[in-house]
């Protein structure tokens, strides 16, 4: 070393002064939605999907609710193989029928079938927003009458997870029908005394929402859960106002009076079953 | 009567008629051989262009603004018609109209929606497009006549549930629901009358009936083709397409099986003779209620459930198509 090289001017590295965007890993991290927090996907697993942080419940798919409510191992699927004809021979409805088959793994929108939740044995149906934005035609509105009548004829109670943007265009008028189709099944299942537990989840609207989705004995949903007839966007260029940011929204809803309660997904499992056992205890001496 | 845009040629010609007509009049010249031919064409043109109607065009007939309304129908089908108003539990909402009347003497209940005559009457009405109070006042005089035993009449006519904020907040969607349960379960006979537009939820929330029967121009749809075009499309100006794509027209759902009967227009559609398509839709009921007529309370709600529980078309992958079970 010689002497100068003790006086020479001292390198820096330089450091890039734009830091890269937090980018999220695939599969290992994930951004909530809504407030942007980031998480461990495992964490969010544990946690069923739900924000830590903001307590945003994020949208499931059909299998994913039924591994998470129904008692383990208890769920036997109805109808698994039911597929959409393209009844109307709907411009690129095919095409997209594929496509939301490889994405979702689904064969439509609505799984059924029967199991267990907390013991007591139960018919469910559960939709799911990535096939085709959850959205009910021949074949949903089918899974779903069959679900009923299946409760009917087993004397069983029905619990009917919703998420739905509505009636499928591109089954137009047979999709409208769906609507009359389900909610006569529950005219007939409800009036012989069924008992039927309807879950809003995020989002349900349109024709489903205005079916059997709002025809619960008991009307329950997930916080936060878009509810709703009509979209924001059209009732916003109808009015000529913007609408507040909790419009439409589970809370809103009960609010309004059309909820019986807002359930957080963690305590599901345990209102569903607590609901079930009211409807279940056959003798009791109430005189002590 | 004010033309719609592919009435343009036939107005063209029968103008030229009238000229040439005046023309000879005014000069004393002789056309009469061209005045008969051009009136052979004309008459020619019509019949062709009204038979081979596209779905857009009766699109524009069914919300022709001078089509009959539900109100011009129950006037010239019924008599002693006495309105009734208000659900009872928040207001009287004026996108329905309802009532008493007799149908060739026998009391029935009639129900139908309303659009405007005018501005003024429009926006009193909300085009039509009925709060979950028009539903609720519709389903409350359902279950009077339930009670009474008084056959449904329902005339359909509406773009669509209103979608707005204080629709939403007392239960639209509950509103429509609670009808399609409710209609499922009366022990009356229901015929349902499309007139003109049914649009989505709100037109089906009076529409589950034993017989639905639709004029030969009226539309019924899932969606309307103008938002089906915004949402498929990013691009509402394709509704013609989309009324195409999406079978909305009386002779598709006739088809489909999801309409009993065909009622025919008078040529150039409904608003052109309002006293002959009453008729024509006051035979058709007279037809259909002898039949319901016949049928006991129970049989009445399964014949109405079977008809709906058969609607939609599906299959399991693999498999033959297949119709719904029975």
């Amino acid at each position: 070393m010689q002497i100068k090289d003790l006086f020479s001017k001292k390198k820096y590295a330089t450091i890039p002064t734009e830091r890269p965007k937090r980018e999220v890993p695939e599969g290992l991290m994930n951004k909530c939605p809504k407030c942007g927090n980031i998480q461990y996907s495992k964490e969010l697993e544990k946690n069923l999907k739900v924000c830590s942080s903001c307590g945003y419940h994020g949208r499931l798919s059909a299998r994913e609710r039924i591994a998470m409510t129904l008692d383990e191992g208890s769920f036997v699927e109805y109808d698994e193989t039911m597929e959409s004809v393209d009844p109307l021979n709907f411009p690129g409805y095919k095409a997209k029928l594929e496509q939301q088959k490889a994405k979702s793994n689904l064969m439509d929108s609505v799984v059924s079938g029967e199991g267990a939740i907390g013991g007591f044995p139960v018919v469910v149906a559960v939709m799911s927003f990535d096939f085709f934005t959850g959205s009910m035609g021949s074949v949903a509105g089918e899974k779903i009458t069959r679900a009923i009548e299946s409760a009917h004829l087993k004397k069983l109670p029905l619990i009917i997870f919703s998420t739905s943007s509505g009636a499928r265009m591109q089954e137009s008028i047979l999709s409208l029908m769906q609507m009359a189709k389900t909610s006569a099944a529950l005219a007939k299942f409800q009036g012989d005394g069924g008992l039927y537990i309807s879950v809003f989840t995020d989002p349900t609207t349109g024709g489903v929402s205005a079916s059997f989705a709002s025809l619960g004995d008991y009307n329950l949903a997930e916080p936060g859960a878009l509810i709703g007839f009509a979209g924001r966007i059209v009732i916003e260029q109808t009015i000529r106002q913007k609408l507040p940011d909790n419009f439409q929204t589970a809370e809103f809803n009960m609010q309004h009076g059309q909820l019986d309660k807002v359930v957080h997904r963690k305590d599901m499992r345990t209102m569903l079953t607590k609901l079930l056992d009211m409807h279940m205890v056959k003798e009791v001496s109430v005189s002590e | 009567m004010s033309e719609l845009p592919f009435e343009k040629p036939l107005n063209e010609l029968r103008n030229k008629i009238k000229e040439l007509k005046s023309l000879s009049d005014g000069t004393g010249l002789d056309f009469s051989e061209e005045i008969a031919r051009l009136e052979e064409r004309c008459k020619e043109l019509e019949d062709t262009m009204y038979r081979e109607l596209t779905a857009a065009q009766k699109m524009q007939l069914a919300r022709h603004h001078q089509r009959p309304t539900s109100l011009d129908f129950i006037n010239a089908i019924f008599t002693d018609f006495i309105e009734l108003h208000g659900d009872r539990l928040f207001a009287d909402d004026l996108a329905i109209v309802g009532g008493i009347a007799k149908f060739n003497g026998l009391p029935v209940t009639v129900i139908g929606h309303q659009r405007g005559k005018d501005t003024r009457d429009n926006i009193a009405r909300f085009f039509g497009s009925p709060h979950p109070e028009g539903f609720r006042k519709a389903l409350r005089l359902m279950q009077q006549a339930n009670k009474f035993k008084r056959p449904i009449i329902t005339f359909i006519d509406t773009k669509g549930a209103y979608p707005g904020d204080t629709a939403e907040e007392r239960g639209q969607s509950e509103a429509i629901a609670r009808n399609l349960r409710e209609m499922a379960g009366f022990g009356v006979p229901i015929i349902c009358v499309v007139i003109g537009e049914g649009g989505s939820g709100g037109a089906l929330a009076l529409g589950v009936g034993n017989r639905v029967i639709m004029l030969e121009n009226a539309i019924y749809s899932a969606i309307s083709p103008n938002g089906a075009a915004s949402i498929l499309w990013k691009d509402a100006s394709r509704a013609d397409e989309a009324a195409e794509a999406m079978k909305i027209t009386a002779k598709d759902l006739l088809q489909l099986e999801i309409i009993e009967e065909i009622v025919p227009e008078p040529q150039g559609g409904a608003h052109r003779n309002l006293e002959e398509q009453a008729e024509s839709i006051k035979a058709s009921l007279g037809k259909h209620l002898d039949e319901l007529l016949e049928m006991n309370e129970n049989d009445l709600i399964e014949d109405r459930y079977h008809k709906f529980r058969k609607i939609g078309q599906y299959r399991m992958a693999e498999a033959e198509a297949g119709q719904a079970i029975e």
